[in-house]
């Protein structure tokens, strides 16, 4: 076991796992797209970046790889924290501002407007599909092809796999085909309607029910 | 061949070599670099040996290939033994002259030597010319004196007598405390001190290791690793195999780019050469180490310079960078402990083992030692491969070794460390260029590329070009490189056509600083700092772009207008006729350009005999 401090808490964690998990068994909110318990951690979406303080140095790390070690301090939202975070979810957004998962991640961060050029593409090439094929589906039928812009995720020679099993499992993980946003009115702003919440249970319990963070279950759009 | 097993064999063949050597017999060296191949070296060789044998003087006279010299700016380069005479520009129409004036009565050929822009006298000797003067070549030094495909050559000069000591006289401990008293520090960019990476890779436990040689030079603009490798591939070889039997590795790989052929085929022949002499193979010199090098050719991915994705694409995998929290030199090629060092790093080494590491550390600044060599390119007089040691002012590379900038236009900035660096100003040109000085200005060292750049350069263009050329070069792991480069080129190119807001210049800004921390691998990181660098020192020149409309340097094509001044304007025409679109009108004897119709391209400016078409 070794100790760390995490948002100047002094947690154990056991030798070998990484920041992300410590800190989600602790309770301390990283958000994450390319993330998954199941899957090797990818290091892309760089989201999960925490500060790390190693007695040595400062420096931002993706705490889905970053293996935890004895002594060190992590501070997971500190000011350039956040705000690279909402900078990288705004380019995201731009590329795809349909996903109702970066809506609601918009949302939570308060980033109510896209400044870039809005596309409209409908993968973040977070690579969760490629590896959900590979690692738990034993198949392997897609992967990345391209480098830079011209990346994109395809079967071998784009033409129908013979090992695809069409079991679903690349559409299941995705976290941007699932659900399609509709709110987006004119180019560059966002809906933000997740945002304008009362949570139900206030009204009923007279307190929000949720120990860590609003599920979201309960919530009610204001006005309504 | 019979292998060579101890280090008196080596100076015995040494020895042998030298002797049948007559240093008094004249030797015709060509440069056959690529540089001078571009300008028909290899005509001049030809001819030379042509010529050599027409007159029956092959008795009497050698003729040679070398590699690089360097001063690719006056290529193609010979240089005749005894005495060293250095002519430059050679085409192989004069070889009948150097052959009956030089070689046969000892005369030299005026027109072929270098002139001093300076003083305007002919310069007789390669080491009189201003551009060699300054330098300290050590990595270098026989790059123009050796033939790169002949071992036996290397051996003369003193090659392999490094590796003998190390392996027959050190141990491990003392070649790799050598190499940390010596200083060394990686010169493929970062600058990590050598010695302490093969020590954590040493103590790494495992007991297979291996060793990776990093020639994928791949900036626009650098060329000093390919110079080497083509020029004196043997240096790099012994620094490997010093280095795997320090660290226990028994594997090396040579990672070239596929688009230099010819380091491929010098680094080919000589491992086959060094296998045959015995410095490659089993049990090198009775040792009982045994060590191989392999070549992998690179596919073209400018990423697959950094490590991890190097590593991957020895592997056979896609060609990408991992987080490295677990360091190479603990879990490498295929996660086995691995020190990967650049071929330059590798070349210095046998230096090290042969001289000491107090000679060595005594060149350079207190924390960089050593020499930097750097590829001056751009608008400067003398183009070509500056070595010099660490903490030689910039002033000094560009005026004293470069010769100032060309038509003596004024210089602008320089642009140090290929993409990933920054540009550097004028008032910071007394800057001592190492690996923090560099850093602090917002540039750094990397591959050694130097692009000087003139008053007519724009500096808001200069970060769109490199820009362009690494949104193509991100492999596009990560979203900050991928989404973020593409975006700031997106707003630089809005500014450099007129569309920009106020607002983008802020908005860069925190672009770029985002994707300096937030990216994954070392091209991500250091992808924002030409953006940097030219926010921090010419953001005049951004403001201009955005508040005025105007280029100030007069380059951004949708920001400029050609402008006849009517005073100096004769009505001579010459610009009417060449015009591609007819914009130029000529009431009465004035001519005038039509903005409408101008599509900026300059013809008739270059046309204009009395430069009374200027640029607005």
């Amino acid at each position: 076991m070794v100790t760390l401090t995490i948002n100047g808490v002094k947690v154990q964690a056991e030798e070998g796992s990484t920041i992300l998990e410590v800190a989600k068994f602790y309770g301390f909110d990283i958000p994450t797209l390319c993330y998954h318990d199941e899957l090797t951690p990818y290091g892309a979406c760089r989201l999960c970046m925490v500060e790390v303080d190693d007695g040595r140095r400062t420096r931002l790390v993706a705490s889905c790889l970053y293996p935890v070690r004895e002594g060190i301090t992590v501070r997971t939202n500190t000011k350039k924290l956040v705000k690279g975070r909402k900078l990288i979810l705004e380019l995201l957004l731009a590329r795809c501002p349909n996903s109702k998962t970066l809506q609601d991640l918009a949302s939570k961060m308060g980033l109510e407007h896209v400044r870039f050029k809005m596309e409209n593409k409908d993968c973040i090439l977070c690579g969760l599909c490629v590896r959900m094929c590979a690692e738990q589906m034993g198949s392997g039928a897609i992967g990345f092809v391209g480098r830079g812009q011209k990346r994109e995720v395809v079967t071998p020679f784009r033409i129908a796999s013979e090992i695809c099993r069409n079991c679903g499992a690349c559409m299941y993980i995705c976290p941007v085909v699932e659900l399609q946003c509709r709110g987006v009115k004119s180019p560059g702003e966002l809906c933000n309607s997740c945002l304008i919440i009362t949570p139900q249970c206030l009204d009923q319990y007279g307190q929000v029910m949720c120990t860590l963070e609003s599920c979201g279950a309960c919530e009610k759009k204001e006005g309504k | 061949m019979t292998k060579i097993r101890t280090l008196q064999e080596l100076e015995a063949l040494r020895k042998s070599l030298l002797q049948r050597r007559d240093p008094n017999k004249p030797c015709v060296r060509v440069c056959l670099g690529t540089g001078c191949r571009a300008r028909g070296s290899v005509d001049v060789l030809e001819a030379f040996t042509h010529e050599i044998k027409k007159r029956g003087l092959d008795v009497q006279v050698e003729c040679k290939q070398t590699g690089c010299h360097g001063f690719c700016e006056r290529g193609p380069l010979v240089v005749i033994e005894p005495k060293e005479i250095f002519y430059q520009r050679v085409k192989a129409g004069d070889v009948p002259e150097i052959v009956s004036k030089t070689l046969l009565n000892g005369e030299v050929v005026d027109r072929l030597l270098y002139t001093d822009p300076a003083t305007g006298r002919k310069v007789l000797y390669e080491y009189e010319v201003p551009f060699y003067k300054k330098q300290t070549r050590l990595i270098l030094a026989n790059n123009g004196r050796i033939d790169p495909t002949n071992i036996l050559d290397y051996i003369a000069i003193g090659g392999y007598q490094a590796l003998a000591k190390a392996i027959t006289t050190m141990s491990c401990e003392e070649i790799i405390s050598t190499i940390e008293k010596s200083g060394l520090r990686g010169l493929g960019g970062a600058g990590f001190p050598t010695g302490r990476k093969w020590r954590l890779c040493r103590e790494a436990p495992g007991d297979v290791k291996f060793v990776i040689g990093n020639g994928d030079e791949g900036d626009p603009g650098a060329f000093s690793d390919r110079s080497l490798m083509e020029g004196n591939p043997h240096s790099i070889l012994e620094g490997m195999v010093i280095g795997a039997y320090a660290i226990g590795a028994n594997q090396g790989y040579l990672y070239v780019r596929a688009e230099y052929p010819l380091a491929l085929k010098h680094l080919q022949i000589a491992i086959e050469q060094a296998r045959e002499y015995g410095f490659l193979g089993n049990n090198i010199f009775s040792s009982g180490f045994d060590f191989d090098i392999k070549i992998n050719r690179g596919g073209g991915a400018f990423v697959c310079g950094e490590s991890s994705a190097l590593v991957a694409s020895i592997e056979g995998k896609i060609g990408e960078p991992r987080a490295k929290y677990i360091h190479t030199v603990e879990r490498g090629l295929c996660n086995k402990p691995t020190v990967l060092n650049n071929v330059k790093t590798w070349a210095n080494v046998p230096l090290i083992i042969k001289n000491g590491a107090d000679w060595y550390a005594k060149i350079g600044t207190e924390r960089s030692k050593g020499t930097a060599i750097f590829s001056l390119v751009g608008k400067v007089n003398n183009t070509g491969l500056v070595e010099v040691p660490m903490g030689t002012p910039l002033k000094e590379i560009i005026y004293d070794i470069g010769g100032g900038i060309l038509e003596g236009k004024r210089f602008k900035a320089v642009q140090t460390g290929g993409p990933s660096g920054g540009c550097i100003p004028e008032e910071l040109l007394d800057l001592p260029v190492d690996f923090e000085r560099l850093t602090d200005a917002g540039s750094m060292m990397g591959s050694g590329g130097m692009i000087v750049m003139d008053e007519d350069t724009c500096m808001v263009d200069v970060a769109r070009y490199f820009l362009d050329f690494l949104q193509c070069e991100s492999c596009g792991k990560c979203v900050p490189c991928r989404e973020g480069i593409k975006r700031m080129l997106e707003i630089i190119t809005d500014i450099t056509t007129g569309r920009g807001k106020e607002e983008d210049i802020e908005l860069l800004q925190e672009l770029a600083d985002m994707v300096k921390d937030f990216s994954l691998c070392g091209l991500g990181k250091t992808a924002p700092n030409t953006v940097l660098s030219t926010l921090r020192y010419f953001r005049d020149e951004y403001v201009a772009h955005v508040k005025d409309k105007k280029c100030p340097a007069g380059i951004c094509r949708d920001l400029i207008e050609y402008f006849i001044l009517e005073d100096k304007c004769t009505g001579c025409g010459a610009c009417l006729k060449l015009c591609p679109q007819q914009a130029i009108d000529a009431y009465g004897l004035i001519h005038t350009i039509d903005p409408a119709k101008c599509i900026r391209c300059g013809i008739c400016r270059d046309a204009c005999p009395f430069e009374a078409i200027i640029v607005r």
